[in-house]
């Protein structure tokens, strides 16, 4: 486990995780520059992500979609708000319908993260900050089937382990 | 295990409740407003009884809330929005959590990749 601090600021809808890497601060940034590494961490397990559209410059755009075990697509976006290599990178994450357009009025996440030297690797900070206490709560429901099936995956993890 | 302030139980019921594709179907709809449990039986091809078996596990999980209106039955997520804010951002810690480790083993199978390109 490398998460190190976690805050979650219930007033402010905030939740900042802290973890540590033992990395070169650009080989982490890679995990989020890269679309094919981007892939590979950022669905869970059960409902792996598909990267299309990758610009990762202030205002550019990221597509992806996350498919099920039953084959079902569900399609996020990024809009890119900020990008400093390798230390910095804001963006909004919001879903998209079955085209890959935004849809208006669904909740959005402003997700903030900060990449730093630390001990010899690094240091990185993610704060997800949601736009109000329902779309919270909404991205939540949304997304519970598959944080259900990743609590799964970890319970399984655990009874190997 | 302690998931955020559930206990044993509380995880036990939770999940039974999110394994059935109709109860997160149920909870999707009643997330969006308060509905009647006959008006839920109509969306489903299941006997009135079925469905309100389904809400009761629902209920039991804390995930719907449930009140009398007159003869109707209505129900509706569960209403403490200081309690579903707190459950929200655990769930979303668990989640955030997964990527974190998840991250670690991309960067211990590929220490120095040289083979997807970044930009």
């Amino acid at each position: 486990m490398t998460v190190t601090r976690v805050d979650k600021d219930f007033e402010r809808l905030t939740l900042t995780v802290v973890a540590e890497f033992d990395a070169p601060v650009e080989r982490v940034w890679q995990l989020w520059a890269d679309p094919r590494q981007l892939e590979r961490w950022w669905g869970p397990p059960s409902h792996p992500a598909t990267v299309e559209e990758h610009d990762l410059t202030p205002g550019g755009a990221v597509s992806y979609f996350l498919t099920g075990p039953d084959g079902q697509k569900s399609r996020g976006w990024w809009r890119v708000t900020a990008a400093d290599p390798p230390t910095s990178l804001e963006l909004v994450d919001g879903f998209a319908d079955q085209d890959g357009t935004p849809i208006a009025g669904e909740p959005t996440t402003t997700i903030q993260v900060r990449l730093g030297e630390h001990g010899g690797g690094t240091r990185m900070e993610v704060r997800a900050v949601f736009d109000s206490r329902e779309h919270m709560e909404r991205v939540v429901r949304m997304g519970a089937p598959e944080m259900f099936a990743q609590a799964i995956g970890q319970i399984d993890a655990l009874l190997a382990g | 295990m302690v998931v955020g302030e559930l206990t044993d139980e509380g995880v036990d019921h939770l999940f039974h409740a999110l394994a059935d594709g109709t109860r997160r179907d149920i909870l999707r709809r009643c997330g969006r407003g308060e509905l009647s449990v006959s008006r839920l039986a109509e969306a489903y091809p299941m006997s009135f009884a079925a469905v309100q078996k389904h809400v009761a596990v629902l209920e039991r999980a804390g995930l719907v809330t449930k009140r009398r209106s007159g003869r109707e039955r209505l129900v509706r997520a569960d209403p403490d929005a200081v309690g579903r804010a707190r459950r929200a951002l655990d769930q979303l810690e668990t989640a955030w959590r997964g990527r974190v480790d998840r991250m670690s083993q991309v960067l211990a199978q590929d220490p120095d990749p040289t083979g997807g390109q970044g930009r």
